[in-house]
């Protein structure tokens, strides 16, 4: 008896949790799906109805908008913060001096909900607040920074504000994978008389590949999940130009009574994620023969 | 299926609750938790109270009114509804079709309903023609707030078509003052849109338009010519509006940066607030053209079970319509009461010229619903309508593709 307990512990522990998950989670995206293929409104109804609901999302051009809106905003997210990330990293792991106190400065952002971060921005980029009328109260009168209120620029504003939030949390992931690169190659390639520029591009940076996957796949989920960062920035607006399928998703099943499209943009966001995410994960993870 | 166990709870919930007293009780749920609207249903509750009755206050803040649909969806689907909840317009007919709204033709019957409620608006309380709800007040949407001194140093009065608006508008610019204070909020997009619609295409293209949504009228000339005038206001709001609050514009009309302000009547709290006289201090008129927009709050009575339940959801309704909760909730919410002949006396200019203005509008027939506060359409529909103004506000669409596109959003949302 003990000794099927020893062995089998583990089982037990995690059952549950296990139990929750496919509930909770892959069960709810399964119910999602199926009400997506309903006419459901207020209330979920559960009669079979096909494909409606999504020849209704893709002629609906505020969800045109919500998606170009998460693959702009999505990528110079993500391309932004590591770039930006990395620099700071290989900066910082020169050896420099007050290393830990600029860390922790760059690190702190992180610390922040997107719904400070939102309303901060929001502030600070509001034309009549922030920047724009600071800079034309020192006399430079023609300055304009009005992007927050441009429905054509709206969306890099989101940009800025969820890259000064994250990059440097990717600093730190970056600075973990440089600290643990092998001492003794850099210091080979040194004795070659190779400088230091080449050592890290050719050298460093390919060797942190694990830590490109972690920040992207951390990234990624923020971006999806943005939804926050959004409401508190730009409300969505000017009109609905910097809608993401996130908030879109949200006004119609809670502000519109719509359960069925609000199911149907889900269930598309989340196919749109799984599109990119599984082929990435499937590349890097996979046993490597080298 | 889903009947059937939703049946069967209630029965079960029914079965516990028989055995209690029969005292009346109403379990109520809305979402008037700030300064003048929690004060308004303050009177509800003492009412109710002093008329025996044991209230259960259900408050659910936020999104306006979003989480309480939230928490009103989990308690339906748990068969457990609450006795009484704040809905109005086309949402009552939609929880109707879901068959979970208690029959209050007893109530409406003995309290003479149909005399009492302008035919309008007693339509909304309806469902397959019966009384489901009892409507609390009328809010007018289509007010347009001016600063006196700033009209007057400008020079211009009050304008009564849309044609004097600009040229007031353009007079008021010159003098660097902003001529319409606006929110840039899909929603404040939608009130000013609407009234424009009442004013240039009159209370019959209005209702042709936004209560039977009729495509010919969607896309069509006057349509054109709405877009056309909704272009020029964007000229006339100032270059920081994105995202503004309607009571931030609204005080932007108390200090006198801005003329004019279009909103519903809730607005006339603020200048109240900041010790405005009306009429003195500010103006309240009707927006250019004929017609009333209203809306109006109303609480719908979810089917319950028990005697002690049902009678309190009868005292409720019969006291929500009753004169003294009509008169004492709207002086406190700054709206007008529903029911017809509720002595004004106390009431404030404003809320006078609304009543009145309602009583002519009634009779002629220019009573409409307001599509941009839900009364005229459903969710979907009044959402698509929605997306594509704040759209055309916010972006060079032209007025023709405008008109087009709102013909085709509106085909798409059914």
């Amino acid at each position: 008896m003990s000794g099927w307990l020893t062995r089998n512990i583990p089982k037990i522990v995690v059952a549950p949790s296990l139990a929750a998950v496919l509930f909770f989670v892959y069960g709810f995206i399964v119910w999602t799906g199926y009400v997506s293929l309903t006419r459901s409104r207020i209330m979920p109804r559960y009669d079979f109805d096909g494909f409606g609901q999504y020849v209704k999302l893709f002629r609906t051009p505020r969800w045109d908008v919500a998606m170009e809106n998460l693959f702009v905003f999505g990528l110079l997210f993500i391309a932004v913060s590591i770039a930006l990330g990395l620099l700071l990293a290989v900066l910082l792991d020169q050896r420099i001096r007050a290393e830990g106190a600029i860390r922790t400065i760059y690190l702190y952002p992180m610390a922040l909900s997107f719904i400070v971060t939102g309303t901060a921005w929001k502030w600070i980029l509001n034309p009549g607040l922030g920047i724009e009328s600071v800079v034309r109260s020192w006399g430079w009168e023609s300055f304009s920074f009005d992007w927050l209120v441009d429905p054509e620029m709206a969306i890099y504003t989101v940009v800025i504000a969820g890259v000064w939030q994250a990059s440097g949390f990717v600093m730190a992931l970056f600075l973990a994978g440089l600290r643990s690169v092998d001492q003794e190659v850099i210091k080979a390639a040194m004795v070659d008389g190779i400088n230091l520029p080449r050592i890290y591009v050719s050298i460093v940076i390919p060797s942190l590949s694990p830590v490109f996957l972690s920040a992207v796949i951390v990234l990624a989920h923020l971006a999806i999940k943005s939804f926050d960062l959004v409401i508190a920035l730009t409300g969505g607006g000017p009109g609905y130009a910097t809608d993401l399928p996130a908030t879109y998703m949200y006004a119609m099943a809670f502000s519109r009574g719509d359960l069925g499209q609000a199911a149907a943009s889900a269930t598309v966001m989340m196919m749109t994620v799984a599109a990119i995410i599984v082929p990435y994960l499937y590349s890097e993870l996979r046993p490597r023969h080298d | 299926m889903k009947r059937s166990v939703l049946a069967s709870l209630t029965l079960i919930a029914g079965l516990g609750a028989g055995t209690a007293l029969a005292e009346p009780q109403a379990e109520v749920l809305h979402w008037w938790t700030s300064g003048g609207e929690a004060r308004a249903v303050q009177t509800l509750m003492d009412e109710f109270q002093s008329n025996g009755g044991k209230w259960v206050d259900m408050p659910v803040a936020g999104g306006g009114g979003d989480a309480a649909m939230q928490a009103l969806r989990a308690r339906v689907l748990s068969g457990n509804a609450p006795t009484a909840v704040q809905l109005k317009g086309p949402s009552i007919q939609e929880w109707y079709e879901e068959g979970v709204l208690a029959d209050l033709s007893g109530v409406g019957k003995v309290e003479k309903w149909d005399l009492l409620l302008p035919a309008a608006i007693a339509g909304h309380m309806k469902c397959g023609g019966k009384y489901c709800a009892a409507p609390v007040n009328v809010h007018r949407v289509n007010w347009i707030w001016a600063n006196t001194a700033v009209l007057a140093r400008a020079g211009v009065s009050i304008p009564t078509s849309w044609d004097e608006f600009n040229t007031a508008a353009v007079k008021l610019k010159a003098l660097g003052i902003t001529p319409l204070a606006h929110g840039g909020q899909a929603w404040q997009d939608a009130t000013v849109f609407e009234s424009v619609v009442l004013g240039i295409g009159g209370p019959a293209f209005y209702r042709k338009a936004l209560v039977d949504l009729d495509p010919a009228a969607l896309n069509s000339a006057t349509m054109v010519k709405v877009f056309d005038q909704m272009r020029t206001l964007r000229g006339f709001v100032d270059s920081n509006f994105s995202g503004r609050e309607w009571n931030l514009a609204t005080a932007m009309v108390i200090n006198g940066e801005a003329a004019f302000q279009i909103m519903g009547d809730w607005a006339k709290g603020e200048f109240t607030a900041a010790g405005k006289t009306p009429g003195k201090d500010y103006q309240c008129n009707p927006t250019p053209g004929a017609g009333f927009l209203y809306n109006v709050d109303s609480f719908a009575m979810f089917k319950v079970s028990g005697a002690d339940r049902e009678a309190g959801q009868k005292l409720l309704a019969k006291l929500i319509v009753g004169e003294n909760f009509q008169k004492t909730f709207n002086l406190a919410k700054g709206s007008i009461p529903a029911r017809l002949g509720t002595p004004l006396g106390e009431f404030d200019y404003c809320a006078r010229r609304s009543a009145y203005d309602m009583d002519v509008a009634a009779s002629s027939g220019t009573l409409l619903p307001s599509y941009a506060h839900g009364m005229a359409l459903r969710g979907q529909q009044a959402g698509a309508i929605t997306d594509l103004v704040t759209q055309h506000f916010n972006s060079d669409m032209s007025s023709a593709q405008a008109a087009k596109s709102l013909a085709d959003a509106v085909a798409n949302s059914r």
